[in-house]
């Protein structure tokens, strides 16, 4: 029989790191998210799988260890939430620019500076337009429930390892602190697989491995900047996921991601009881976007409404996705409130239904 | 079926781990569940509280502004969740510290003596339990049974002992809540 629990988001997110066959865990705790090195440290990964749980002296000092755990060919992972991530900006870039894997949960907090503790969208940028400096991009993926949470852990890792480039797990303070019933998959083995990009020890006819971010000389980084773009293309074509509902009759689209996409939902079923035709896309995927669908529906809806918990950030790439074919606006709260399915059904009222 | 419910008192009086132990009894009994609590420094020396949705059917929305019951332990639980009650839920308040009685007459009201009764039982730690009690006889969601099935996975082993004591105060619970209006 499989496994049923009821688990917090970070501890499930925890226990699911452990079961994904990780190696290491570095991190330094924050709120909310600090349920996550509580859970593996009660835990006893050292006895349980062998992997290394270690709290680091600050952010900076973690995710340089994430880099010098993944080049070793290892799944290694970090956990924050905003003002933590912000200092691992400088560290996944210099992963993303050495191609090597890792995967990073952000319990996403409200902002900007130390903001609040409480639930916010406000990273989406921070983690779909790169974050760091520099041309690049991570694989970011947004869990919605708790049970997402945990099955994410596992599809980041084979994303991770798949593109060798770092993934990021957006969550928020709802999905991190709520608990839901999950279903945990069975443990999967640490592995011992080599890798020809990894520095596991020479071996004899073989030249050493070189990870760097560095090339000094420009025909050598834009090599690798092409190197980067094809990859970053075959993800868009590839990996692209997202959830639609009721979107075959749909005059009007709701688009709205993570905790806020729970929410909205709710406001879509209560917009359906008042007799609109409101469908839904809840993208699982924030880079790669789900472009195409959402392109394909802005020729069926005579309007879109993208819900956030921020002042506007992903209604910028559906915008990019619409093309102009439809309208699209927005509605949020931010700084850590979270919008009411009611607040989300009057807004659409107000731009589409009586909005004159 | 889907409940939808508010839980709140001050800190230590076993606000989240009611809302817990609800959510482990849907668990027992096949259905969905949510819990969302307050956190971080709502909860330091305020008023703590915690969402529980139990349902049949999946759960959209874990955050909610309206609520089908609201359970509360203190007079500042009162205020704020009160008026957030949907017309014809219910509201059951513990009558201790309450110094102003809820003024609705749009939705049932239940009060519960569970902190006379702890002491009663000699253990005030069983506070909680007896208001759980007490809901269950109002709004019977869930099988006493499955109850007691879920506080077995909330409460740690070492306290397993206990679990008879709380048995028991949930049915006292179901004995002494008062139907008020």
């Amino acid at each position: 029989m499989k496994e049923l629990r009821l688990m917090k988001g970070n501890e499930a997110f925890a226990e699911a790191a452990i079961r994904a066959g990780t190696d290491a865990y570095f991190g330094y705790p924050i709120t909310p998210q600090s349920e996550v090195i509580e859970y593996l440290m009660a835990q006893n990964p050292e006895e349980r799988t062998g992997m290394a749980v270690l709290q680091a002296e600050s952010e900076i000092a973690a995710i340089n260890m994430i880099y010098g755990a993944a080049g070793c060919g290892k799944k290694a992972m970090t956990s924050s939430s905003s003002p933590g991530i912000s200092l691992k900006q400088e560290g996944l870039s210099y992963i993303a620019g050495a191609e090597l894997p890792c995967v990073v949960l952000n319990v996403v907090r409200g902002g900007p500076g130390l903001g609040t503790i409480q639930p916010s969208q406000s990273d989406y940028f921070q983690a779909v337009k790169g974050g760091g400096h520099g041309d690049y991009k991570l694989i970011v993926l947004a869990p919605a429930t708790v049970q997402e949470t945990v099955d994410f852990v596992k599809l980041a890792f084979d994303l991770a390892f798949k593109y060798r480039n770092p993934v990021m797990i957006l969550s928020d303070g709802i999905i991190g602190q709520m608990m839901e019933k999950v279903e945990l998959f069975e443990q999967i083995p640490r592995s011992d697989e080599e890798y020809d990009w990894a520095t596991q020890g020479k071996k004899p006819g073989k030249d050493h491995t070189i990870i760097t971010s560095l090339q000094l000389k420009p025909e050598e980084q834009e090599k690798v900047n092409l190197r980067l773009q094809a990859k970053y293309r075959e993800v868009e074509k590839n990996e692209v996921l997202y959830e639609s509902y009721n979107t075959e009759d749909a005059d009007y689209l709701f688009v709205a991601f993570g905790s806020c996409g729970r929410i909205t939902q709710k406001a879509m079923e209560m917009a359906r009881k008042k007799g609109y035709k409101v469908g839904q896309i809840r993208p699982k995927t924030l880079y790669p976007f789900p472009v195409e669908v959402i392109n394909k529906l802005s020729d069926q809806v005579k309007g879109i409404l993208t819900v956030e918990m921020n002042a506007g950030q992903m209604v910028e790439d559906v915008r990019l996705a619409v093309d102009g074919k439809t309208p699209v606006e927005y509605f949020g709260r931010y700084g850590g409130m979270i919008p009411s399915p009611d607040e989300i059904l009057n807004a659409f009222e107000q731009k589409f239904i009586g909005g004159k | 079926m889907n409940e939808e419910i508010i839980i709140a008192g001050f800190g230590g009086q076993g606000v989240l781990s009611m809302g817990q132990i609800l959510c482990y009894g849907g668990v027992m009994q096949n259905k969905e569940v949510s819990w969302m609590p307050s956190y971080g420094p709502e909860m330091r020396g305020g008023t703590a509280n915690c969402t529980a949705i139990i349902s049949d059917e999946k759960i959209s929305s874990p955050v909610l502004n309206t609520f089908d019951t609201a359970i509360v332990l203190n007079q500042p639980s009162m205020d704020k969740f009160e008026d957030a009650i949907k017309p014809g839920g219910m509201l059951i308040y513990e009558i201790n510290g309450i110094i102003r009685k809820p003024k609705r007459d749009d939705i049932k009201i239940y009060s519960i003596a569970a902190y006379d009764e702890s002491i009663k039982m000699k253990n005030t730690k069983i506070f909680n339990m007896i208001v759980i009690g007490g809901f269950l006889k109002v709004k019977p969601i869930l099988d006493v049974e499955n109850v007691v099935k879920g506080l077995e996975k909330v409460l740690p082993e070492r306290y397993h002992h206990l679990i008879p004591l709380n048995k028991e105060a949930i049915h006292r619970g179901m004995d002494i809540i008062e139907c008020e209006k």
